[in-house]
């Protein structure tokens, strides 16, 4: 069988940074597993700015943020990369397999980070009664299909949650010239960033409706209206508040999972409230060499932290490696 | 204009059933269905149990035909290469004293020849069907009771009718049925004025389902009405796929077979219908009501059911024209023939009233001449998520494109969508009911713009032309403007 001694799934922001993190610490046998066919992961939809402010130090949008890595990568030798590359099985003797195009690979890791990132929570776990007609996006579907297959999604827009992603795309669809009628949050303060609900619902002057629910969606094909309503401090609806707002599309917003099927798939101890792996070290699983960082590892607020937090899972894995090759660790590793 | 011997209006179950059947005849055979896709009525909310023939009234045509299609359905899943897993039923009670009942419901299971009944007690149910509520008392077993995926055989009938020779046209909402009387030429005795223009035939068959007394009507057959009855159903997370082993089924109601616990053809547990009357054929809302009447239901069943675990909800409506199904040739309507309020058990009914269908025909005058060649098989699609990864290569090596996986939930490659397109998918539902690719735990925040571009190549149609279900849901309303 094939041999690795480290494998990496994932090339978004955390994948990269553990994988040059990894290298610049000793491991020369690098394999970078990316599903998609580019590497940069999320952040190549992520068109806006405020990206590096705490890392580099400066304000960059998305795509920079990750080119910078994307650059650093590929110039590694050491890094193998692969792309369109998705992993569907892993064991708990860290025996991994991916399939791409044309292949399907079965291969041993010495060690492995699973820098997985995280799904959106879904219309289907809010359980919204009413119509499922089409014009219900999460809001990091409507952000791919805007501003990466140039796509309108829709023109009156109603945002369920005050995640930072539906806030973000509160202000893009404003700015793609589609009204957004409003933001609509259970809670009694906003999941998202206070610097997102300042500059892209308040400076828009979109009505902002905190410990409100959507209580109904109408629509045969599309959607076409929705209830809203005020709730007490268990959530439930107060009567008498209900209200409706005309839109054809509705946003979901309500917060991201870690993605982590392929370290449950291993039988790794799990937390199956947070879907994390469960140990007492930052990034690491109960099966000794799996390491998990990232959003795979925790939700993360900003891609600065994600990038501080996967360089050290990337050291991490480098001691593991040289431990088990029974060198010492040298000192000053970065 | 064309003219058929047999034009069928529905490409649900019953329509499909029929249209196939009817395609080993050497007959010009039409197929008129309103939706995008075929399935896409009343049969895609159908729960998929192909029922023994249980908790039929005695002597109802719709308990015959179930007993007969429980038969049927095993050897054309068969051959149209759709999974089947008999899975056995269990009708539950928790008092002793509703054993009378139980006995009545089996007695008259009996007449209607349903086999290998038997009643079960408290310890077989214990050992057999370990998260079954332990007060429930005894239960009726019906172990020819199975499963299917009601679209996926939707979809085979329909492309081995094509195949063997059968027009399906979709988005052929029928607008009015025109009566040629007298007949100006044998194939002529009717026209059927649809969106997509207008077809002469020679027989009707109605099977419309919550709209054939609309179609009826229009044949000048006023004496039924069709009321819908909603039920909603709830999925819960594969994760739970061991929750149950049987279908589990309370005593059924005077209107329903009451809230159940069974599972999909794809191994996720299923919890539900509700049966409530409608007013709106259109309306396949969901409700917090019905969740809690679910829920507090099948908890009683089986008490580890939770809430949490629901992935997926819909409802659908049953066709309901009366107690039984009215399938009858119309002698105040030479040629037209009505096969309405198939409700439950009708998707198990489908290939008798096939049969049935094709004996009326066949009374009334129409030739059947078996075709030289009928191909009664149909190819079973493949799909990654049914192969175990060791046997993955040989498909990969043969096509490189089951290796660019599309939906990582449901582990569905681009090969499988292409060929669900080329199988009649024109919709993201056509192309997750068929692949699953949408239907995971995502709910296709990932995959759906690798659909849309595949489905917009394939069928050369614009991206903004992409829709769920077919006109007027369309995902996106325009190209941005740059």
């Amino acid at each position: 069988m094939l041999e690795k001694d480290l494998v990496i799934v994932g090339g978004g922001p955390a994948g990269m940074a553990a994988a040059i993190s990894a290298y610049e610490n000793g491991v020369s046998d690098i394999l970078l597993l990316e599903r998609d066919q580019y590497l940069g992961g999320i952040l190549n939809q992520c068109v806006h700015t405020s990206f590096g402010i705490s890392y580099f130090k400066e304000v960059l949008t998305g795509p920079e943020y990750s080119g910078r890595f994307i650059n650093k990568v590929k110039a590694i030798d050491k890094i193998e990369i692969s792309l369109k590359s998705f992993a569907v099985n892993l064991t708990k003797d860290k025996i991994l397999t991916f399939i791409k195009p044309g292949l399907i690979q079965k291969l041993k890791a010495k060690a492995l980070i699973m820098a997985t990132g995280a799904r959106e929570r879904t219309r289907e776990m809010l359980h919204i009664p009413g119509a499922r007609p089409a014009g219900i996006f999460s809001a990091g579907l409507a952000q791919k299909l805007i501003n990466i297959e140039g796509l309108l999604p829709g023109k009156e827009v109603v945002i369920a949650g005050s995640g930072d992603i539906g806030l973000i795309m509160a202000r893009r669809f404003v700015l793609e010239g589609a009204k957004v009628k409003a933001v609509i949050e259970i809670q009694k303060q906003a999941r998202g960033l206070v610097r997102n609900v300042v500059q892209c619902v308040e400076d828009f002057e979109i009505p902002f409706y905190l410990q409100h629910k959507i209580s109904r969606i109408y629509g045969k094909n599309r959607v076409e209206r929705i209830d809203v309503a005020r709730v007490d401090e268990n959530f439930q609806e107060i009567a008498g508040t209900k209200f409706q707002l005309e839109c054809d599309t509705l946003l979901i917003s309500v917060g991201l999972i870690p993605e982590n099927e392929l370290i449950e798939m291993a039988q790794a101890k799990m937390d199956k409230k947070t879907n994390t792996p469960v140990s007492n070290e930052l990034n690491k699983t109960s099966i000794a060499g799996l390491f998990v960082c990232g959003n795979a590892f925790r939700i993360y607020d900003l891609v600065d932290s994600v990038t501080k937090d996967s360089v050290l899972a990337g050291r991490q894995a480098a001691e593991y490696l040289i431990r088990g090759s029974g060198r010492t660790i040298p000192a000053g590793l970065k | 204009m064309n003219s058929y011997d047999v034009a069928i209006i529905g490409a649900g179950a019953a329509g499909a059933s029929i249209a196939r059947e009817l395609s080993r005849y050497k007959l010009n055979i039409a197929v008129l269905e309103k939706e995008a896709e075929c399935g896409f009525g009343v049969s895609k909310s159908n729960s998929g149990i192909i029922h023994p023939g249980t908790q039929n009234p005695p002597n109802s045509l719709k308990g015959r035909l179930c007993v007969q299609g429980n038969i049927l359905t095993r050897s054309i899943a068969k051959e149209l290469g759709v999974d089947f897993q008999e899975a056995g039923e269990l009708i539950v009670i928790f008092d002793e004293r509703d054993l009378p009942r139980l006995l009545e419901l089996k007695r008259e299971a009996e007449a209607l020849a349903v086999p290998e009944l038997r009643i079960v007690d408290r310890g077989w149910l214990k050992e057999n069907e370990p998260n079954l509520s332990p007060e429930a008392r005894l239960a009726l077993y019906a172990p020819t009771a199975g499963i299917i995926s009601p679209y996926r055989l939707v979809y085979a009938l329909c492309e081995n009718a094509v195949r063997n020779g059968v027009e399906i046209h979709t988005q052929a909402k029928v607008e009015n049925i025109i009566s040629l009387s007298p007949a100006r030429e044998l194939n002529a005795r009717f026209e059927i004025v649809t969106l997509k223009g207008t077809f002469r035939a020679s027989y009707v068959i109605n099977a419309a389902g919550l709209y054939a007394d609309d179609l009826s009507r229009m044949a000048g057959i006023d004496d039924f009405t069709i009321r819908p009855r909603k039920g909603e159903e709830f999925i819960l997370d594969k994760k739970k796929q061991n929750l149950t082993r049987h279908l589990l089924f309370p005593l059924p109601s005077k209107t329903s077979k009451g809230i159940l616990v069974i599972r999909t053809a794809d191994g996720n547990p299923m919890v539900g219908p509700t049966a409530e009357d409608a007013k709106d054929k259109d309306d396949l809302s969901t409700s917090d009501e019905g969740l809690k009447k679910v829920f507090s239901s099948v908890k009683r069943l089986v008490p580890a059911i939770d809430e949490a675990d629901i992935i997926a909800y819909f409802a659908g409506l049953r066709p309901v024209a009366g107690e039984d199904f009215i399938i009858r040739y119309e002698d105040k309507a030479p040629g037209f023939i009505n096969v309405a309020g198939i409700q439950s058990p009708g998707l198990t009914a489908a290939p008798a009233i096939a049969r049935m269908v094709c004996a009326m025909l066949k009374k009334n005058g129409l030739n059947l001449r078996k075709k030289i060649i009928f191909h009664s098989k149909r190819k079973k699609p493949i799909h990654l998520f049914n192969i175990p990864l060791s046997k993955t290569q040989r498909f990969i090596r043969k096509d490189a494109s089951f290796g660019d996986i599309v939906c990582r939930c449901e582990l569905v490659s681009a090969r499988e969508v292409s060929d669900a397109i080329a199988g009649g998918a024109r919709t993201l539902d056509g192309i997750k009911f068929r692949t699953r690719a949408q239907g995971g735990r995502c709910h296709g925040t990932f995959c759906t713009t690798r659909l849309m571009k595949i489905l917009s190549q394939e069928t050369n149609t614009p991206l903004t032309a992409v829709s769920k279900r077919g006109l007027g849901s369309e995902i996106v309303k325009e190209e941005r403007t740059p």
